[in-house]
Order: structure tokens, then C-alpha cells, then sequence
């Protein structure tokens, strides 16, 4: 990668201010990213925020271009998800900022911080119509933690300071300051807050000795236990309290879709995905337990199918989260705690014995046995195939970043993460054009790592601009193509409740994937076949820089199992094998 | 139920959008709402009236509590509080009717406070029973217009507190 060289050690080592010096307002931003430890930003200039990018012209901070401000959204998220960091991103007035809507709201489905700075009109101008005008912090308001907008120079730091405490802690999100262009222009002498008050703002959340005693006595008797983590247990870097706890616990985990990766996909006691597309024992595991504990999870409406009185039917449920206001919120839990999993699991973990599950844990591993993720291969290429190749040759090490669709539910079924942060997927909101600017932003974030975007031939068409910064930057992503010419997920839902009615599902008259890639500079490359699968992906992987492989599979092919939505989880279909 | 929430808020430009935007985003319905200067400078309280039932309301103040410019929540509607809200009534009635109509405003304690040849003002306060319970009474003369401030809200001092005083 070639990003320029300033370290991080370079950029804190700011020009110093002489004392009662002035600097603009666009200074003063770029200032404060540096000292919250800022080191990537990824944007697209315009009028509104030229002050900044003229500032940025002798900032140590590295700029990356995208194409889209989309696309800059997106990689500032995957490099959040990546890091756990905020993810930073900068972009104009009106459309510039508009086009930032999506991936604010795909940040804040699925807890993600990022400090979004967008430029605006002049004040003299604010509410005129002016040019490139649009009001984003009431287009935002919805859709983030909390946003600001800058009247005074005077009050940028103080504003910025708490952005980026108020998207980190607690439960994190989004937060957007939009800076109008003569607060960039204005001059004041520079001040950075140290600390932070935001007056009834809980940042953390660590549950009381007495919370924590009565979970533990509460799950303790239990003889069929399973613990649901979801992406709470990432977002609070539990992933190791959770292996100790359910070790110790001999307790089976299920992870939620946005929890994959927060304990390991080989584990003996990992059950994998519930839900929509779950596994059976995943699913079995919920249907039969007679405790259910849920961490950092929302018992979503893809796992409780939206019938959340019949969830785990035969269990006691009990719900940690950081989030007070999901306590209760879908599943009424009969013990809940408020607090993050991972202060809470640092107590809990030297209380918690064994509990009597062994011959729950025997049950579920026959289930595990008797109905795995099962396809039928055949002459074409399978998707499956293609998730599992990725798999058996990176052993569940690499970061996968996903678009939505069926290939993100394979990913999900066949590829076991090993790690923590290593899933990079857009699962509350599901955002099509997410996985392949999410993978640049993942791969910026750890360049030794190997990052694979795995995408579909649609939603890779809705970003896949973003092939030229690979170039610049030479990000080496490996974009995998799951190409079967049709929006997979909308046809198999077509086919299974609308009578195969397909409407508008066509993808055929795609381009040339291949050219395509080697249009923006980029190496291309073609499977059809499993040896080709093969050859071409062993060939992908040894290949020190950005590549785009475009692996033709086969159509009609269904995610399995599935629940349909207001169906229960007993009333699972195992396909048509 | 009917809910009487009182928010201690910033008092800052957007603020009630936010509280406003989040009862339409969580399909809450405002009856009423005001807004004024709160005991502290910079803050404002805001009294707000909703429906819903208990798990709802549970639902709606830990949300409203997630907003960074919300201080407080409280649920007034829990223990003894008192509420007020102020009508203004313009009657169609002639000056030759005011002692008529004075007879049936003073149990309420009401009072005119514009007169016009074909109209008069009648200024109420009280509970929203209470000035429902006028406005059914005025009706027989008509109402020309009606505008209602919404309740506004405090707790009431308990015993205890009354008793250390």
C-alpha cells in the first residue's frame, strides 16, 4: 500500500501555535482529528469544505479519495469495524452530504462510530435555498447518535472533543458536525478540551455486584444453557472474557450474524448462526434450551421472526446490553442487566462454576453432525463452493467484508471466523454497495491482513467505482465476485412466495467483470469451474496487490435452511437436498 | 393510559425536533406538549401527554433518555402530580349576555378578559377535565375559536419533603 509515509508519532508533532495565535476554523478541525488520534480520513472535497482541503493540502493527515461519498462512508465504517476506532469521513454540502445518508444510517443499525464532518453553506446563506444547501442535521437526526451544528469557531473544539466521545462510548454510533463555510474561515487562537461533561450522557455502563450475583445464580441450575453473543460482544472487545466464560461455564454459544467472530467458528462449543438462515442446531439449540442467555445482542426480527412471545419457548432468558432501552425492548428477559459484556463478564467469569450440560452439549453435537450447511454440487460452479474455498484456504483468518444478499448468508453459514472484528458486514440495515468500500477501509486498517470482499454482481455494481483508489493506493483487497447473473436473494424469495414470479431480477447484461478490473488497472480474472475456483484464487492470493475475480456460479441456487418471516423456528425448511 | 412525562432538556435549537422526531420514529403519538424556561438557566423542561401502556411508556423514556440533549425523564404520572393548563375561549355572545355568562364561568373560576360587540374572551385554567367540563357549557353560545396551552406539569411535594420544611 502507498498512502504517504507520516507516522502517527509525525502527525501529533504539530507546528506549534505562538500564544495568541489565530488559526481558521478549517485548521482547528484538522487539529483536533490529529489529536483524537485521527490518522486516516476518507472524503471527497466540494465548495463548501474547499477551506478544509485547503488545509488538508499541509496536513500530515492521510486523505484517501474515493470516488463516491458513498464509498467514503462505507470505508470509514469497515475501518471502524476493523478497528473498533472511529471511522472518520468528510464531505460537501448538499449532495455531498446527502450521499452520506446511507452509510450513516448502516452505521447506526449496527452500533458503529463514526464522526461524520460535512461543510455547508454560510450562515448568511443558511436557509436561503442557497446552492448545494440541504439541511443534513434534521435529514440526519434520525439516524445518528447525535448530531451538531457549528455556529461559532469558538465552540468547534468543544464540539468535535464530544463527537468523538459521544460515538465511541456507551453504546456507539454515528455523530455528524456540520461545519458551515464561515465557521471554516473564521479565526480564533486554538484550545483543545481535555475531558468531556455531557451532562445525563451514560459513556459506560458497569453492572452492580448484585446484577452480576443473580445472572450467575439464575443460569447456574440450568442443564440445557446456550449463550447468544452478539455485536455488543464485539463492540465491548469481549471476545476473550466470552471464550473464558463459556469454557468455564461449559456453556454453548450461538452468535448472533453481527456476532460472528466474537468466538470461534471451530470451537467444540460454537453452534453458529440462529435465525432466518441458522443453522438447525443453532436454531434446535434456542427451540430447546432451557436458559437462553443473550450478550449484546437485540433479539432481532431475523432471529425471533417477529413472534418474540414464542421465542426459546422452554427457557429463561437472560439479556445483557450496554442498552438499557433494548432491555425488554423485543423479548421480555427474566433476568436483565444493564451493563457492557464485558465489565460484566470480567465479574461474572470467577463466579460462574461448570454448569450440568454435558449431555446437552453431546445432543447438540449430534444434531451439528446429523444436519450440517449441506448443497449438492454438480457440474456448475456452486456459490457454496466458492465460500468454502475461501475458507479452507485462508482457516478462517482473513477479514471478510460482505455486500447483502445470499452471498453475505453463505459467508455466514460456511466461513468460521476465527477472530474478533474479522466479519465486516452491514447486518441491521443491509446495505447493498457496502462490502467492497467496507474491505478498502478494513484493509487500510490492517494492511498485513489478508481482506477479501466478497460480493454479488449487483450490489458490486452499486460501488464498484472504488476500483480506481484500490489502484492509487494499491490496496491489495481480493474482490470476489459471487456472479450467478441474477439478484440471487430477491429470486429465491420470488421463487418461494411469489409463485417464481421474477420480476426485474436480471443481471445478465452485466459487464465484463474482467475488463472491467483491468479498465481501472486492476487485475482481473475469470472462474467457471471448480479447478479454475481453485487455480484462480490460489493464484489471487499469492498476488501481492488489488484483484477483482469474477467466479461464475450457478443460478437457481436457494440459501438454506430458512424460516420464512412469521413462521416460528420449528418450522424451519432444510431445502431441497 | 395517558402518560404525563416531564424531559429536562438543553435548551438549544433542534431540541424539540429530536424529542418531537423520536416519538414519530418510535409510532408515538404527542397529545400535548409544552415547552418554557425550566428552574436552571440553559436548560428548558418540556411536559409532554402520551397514550400507551406501561411496556410502551417503559420503552419511550429509555429512548428519550439515549437523546444527548435530554438531562432527565420523569414520569410524573406515577405518583401524585399536579397539572395545569391554560384555555383561551372566544364565545359568541353579546355584552347584554356577559352576567349571564359570568354566572356559569365563576364556579370555574374563570374570567373574561376581552369583550366585542358579537364576541368575548374567556380565559381558564385549571386540570383538562375541569376546562372540558367548561368548554361543554360554553358550546350552547359557540365557540368562534379555542386554543388550549396542553398541561403542564409538576410533582407533588411528598410528605416527607413537606414535613422537613
Amino acid at each position: 500500500m502507498s498512502i504517504g509515509a507520516a507516522t502517527l508519532r509525525e502527525l501529533r508533532n504539530l507546528p506549534e501555535l505562538k500564544l495568541g495565535e489565530e488559526i481558521t476554523g478549517a485548521e482547528t478541525l484538522l487539529r483536533c482529528l490529529i489529536l483524537e488520534q485521527v490518522e486516516y480520513v476518507f472524503g471527497y472535497p466540494g465548495g463548501a469544505v474547499l477551506p478544509i482541503y485547503d488545509s488538508l493540502y499541509s496536513s500530515y493527515l492521510k486523505h484517501i479519495l474515493t470516488r463516491h461519498e458513498q464509498g467514503a462512508i462505507h470505508a470509514a465504517d469497515g475501518y471502524a469495524r476493523a478497528t473498533g476506532k472511529p471511522g472518520v469521513v468528510i464531505a460537501t454540502s448538499g449532495p455531498g452530504a446527502t450521499n452520506l445518508v446511507t452509510g450513516i444510517a448502516t452505521a447506526q443499525m449496527d452500533s458503529i462510530p463514526l464522526v461524520c464532518i460535512t461543510g455547508n453553506v454560510a450562515q448568511n446563506l443558511i436557509g436561503t435555498d442557497a446552492f448545494q444547501e440541504a439541511n443534513i442535521t434534521g435529514i440526519t437526526l434520525p439516524i445518528t447518535k447525535h448530531n451538531y451544528f457549528v455556529r461559532d469557531i469558538r465552540e468547534l473544539p468543544k464540539i468535535v472533543k464530544e463527537a468523538f466521545y459521544i460515538a465511541t462510548t456507551g453504546r456507539p454510533g454515528p455523530v455528524l458536525i456540520d461545519i458551515p463555510k464561515d465557521v471554516c474561515n473564521m479565526k480564533a487562537p486554538f484550545y483543545y478540551p481535555e475531558s468531556v461533561q455531557i451532562r445525563g450522557y451514560q459513556d459506560t455502563l458497569v453492572p452492580s455486584d448484585e446484577d452480576v450475583a443473580t445472572f450467575i445464580q439464575s443460569i447456574q441450575w440450568a442443564k440445557k444453557p446456550v449463550i447468544m453473543a452478539g455485536g455488543g460482544v464485539l463492540a465491548a472487545g469481549a471476545d476473550k472474557e466470552l471464550l473464558a466464560f463459556a469454557e468455564k461455564a461449559r456453556i454453548p454459544v450461538i452468535n448472533t450474524f453481527m456476532g460472528l467472530g466474537s468466538f470461534p467458528g471451530d470451537h467444540e462449543l460454537a453452534l453458529g448462526m440462529p435465525g432466518m438462515h441458522g443453522s438447525y442446531t443453532a436454531n434446535q439449540a434456542l427451540l430447546n434450551a432451557d436458559c437462553v442467555i443473550g450478550m449484546g445482542v437485540r433479539f432481532d426480527d431475523r432471529i425471533t421472526m417477529g413472534r418474540t412471545k414464542e421465542f426459546a419457548p422452554k427457557a429463561a432468558i437472560v439479556h445483557i446490553d450496554i442498552d438499557p432501552a433494548e432491555l425488554g425492548k423485543n423479548v421480555t428477559a427474566a433476568v436483565s442487566v444493564a451493563g457492557d459484556v464485558k465489565s460484566t463478564l470480567e465479574k461474572a467469569i470467577p463466579l460462574v462454576r461448570a454448569c450440568d450440560s454435558q449431555a446437552w452439549i453431546d445432543q447438540l453435537k449430534e444434531w451439528q453432525q446429523a444436519y450440517p450447511y449441506r448443497y449438492s454440487k454438480g457440474e456448475q460452479l456452486k456459490p457454496q463452493e466458492v465460500i468454502e474455498l475461501l475458507y479452507n484456504t485462508t482457516k478462517g483468518e482473513a477479514i471478510v467484508a460482505t455486500d447483502v444478499g445470499q452471498h453475505q448468508m453463505w459467508v455466514a453459514q460456511y466461513y468460521k471466523f476465527k477472530n474478533a472484528r474479522s466479519l465486516i458486514s452491514s447486518g441491521g440495515l443491509g446495505t447493498m454497495g457496502f462490502g467492497f468500500p467496507a474491505a478498502i477501509g478494513a484493509q487500510i486498517a490492517h494492511p498485513e491482513r489478508t481482506v477479501i470482499a466478497v460480493v454479488g454482481d449487483g450490489g458490486f455494481q452499486m460501488t464498484n467505482q472504488e476500483l480506481a483508489i484500490v489502484k492509487q493506493y494499491q490496496i491489495p483487497v481480493k474482490v470476489v465476485i459471487v456472479n450467478n447473473q441474477v439478484l440471487g436473494m430477491v429470486r429465491q424469495w420470488q421463487e418461494t412466495f411469489y409463485d417464481s414470479r421474477y420480476s426485474q431480477i436480471d443481471l445478465s447484461c452485466s459487464p465484463d467483470f474482467v475488463k472491467l478490473a483491468e479498465a481501472y488497472g486492476v487485475k482481473g480474472m475469470r472462474a467457471s469451474s471448480r479447478e479454475e475456483a481453485e487455480k484462480v484464487w490460489a493464484e489471487a492470493l499469492a498476488y501481492d496487490g488489488p484483484v477483482v475475480i469474477d467466479f461464475r456460479v450457478a443460478t437457481g441456487e436457494n440459501v438454506w435452511p430458512m424460516v420464512a418471516p412469521g413462521d416460528t423456528l420449528d418450522q424451519m425448511v432444510m431445502g431441497d437436498e | 393510559m395517558q402518560h404525563t412525562i416531564a424531559l429536562f432538556v438543553n435548551d438549544q435549537p433542534g431540541v424539540l425536533t429530536r424529542v418531537a422526531t423520536l416519538f414519530g420514529q418510535r409510532g408515538f403519538n404527542i397529545d400535548s406538549i409544552t415547552v418554557g424556561a425550566s428552574e436552571e438557566a440553559g436548560l428548558s423542561r418540556m411536559i409532554i401527554t402520551t397514550t400507551g401502556d406501561d411496556h410502551q411508556i417503559n420503552q419511550l423514556m429509555k429512548q428519550l433518555t439515549k437523546l444527548i440533549d435530554v438531562i432527565s425523564v420523569t414520569n410524573l404520572s406515577k405518583n401524585p402530580f399536579v397539572s395545569r393548563e391554560l384555555a383561551l375561549i372566544k364565545v359568541s355572545a353579546k355584552p347584554s349576555q356577559m352576567v349571564e355568562l359570568n354566572g356559569i364561568i365563576e364556579p370555574f373560576r374563570a374570567s373574561i378578559v376581552d369583550i366585542g360587540p358579537n364576541s368575548l374572551i374567556i380565559q381558564a385554567t385549571g386540570d383538562t377535565e375541569k376546562i372540558d367540563a367548561l368548554l361543554v357549557l360554553l358550546k350552547t353560545y359557540g365557540i368562534i375559536e379555542l386554543t388550549r396551552t396542553g398541561s403542564m406539569a409538576m410533582a407533588r411535594s411528598n410528605v416527607v419533603e413537606a414535613a422537613s420544611i
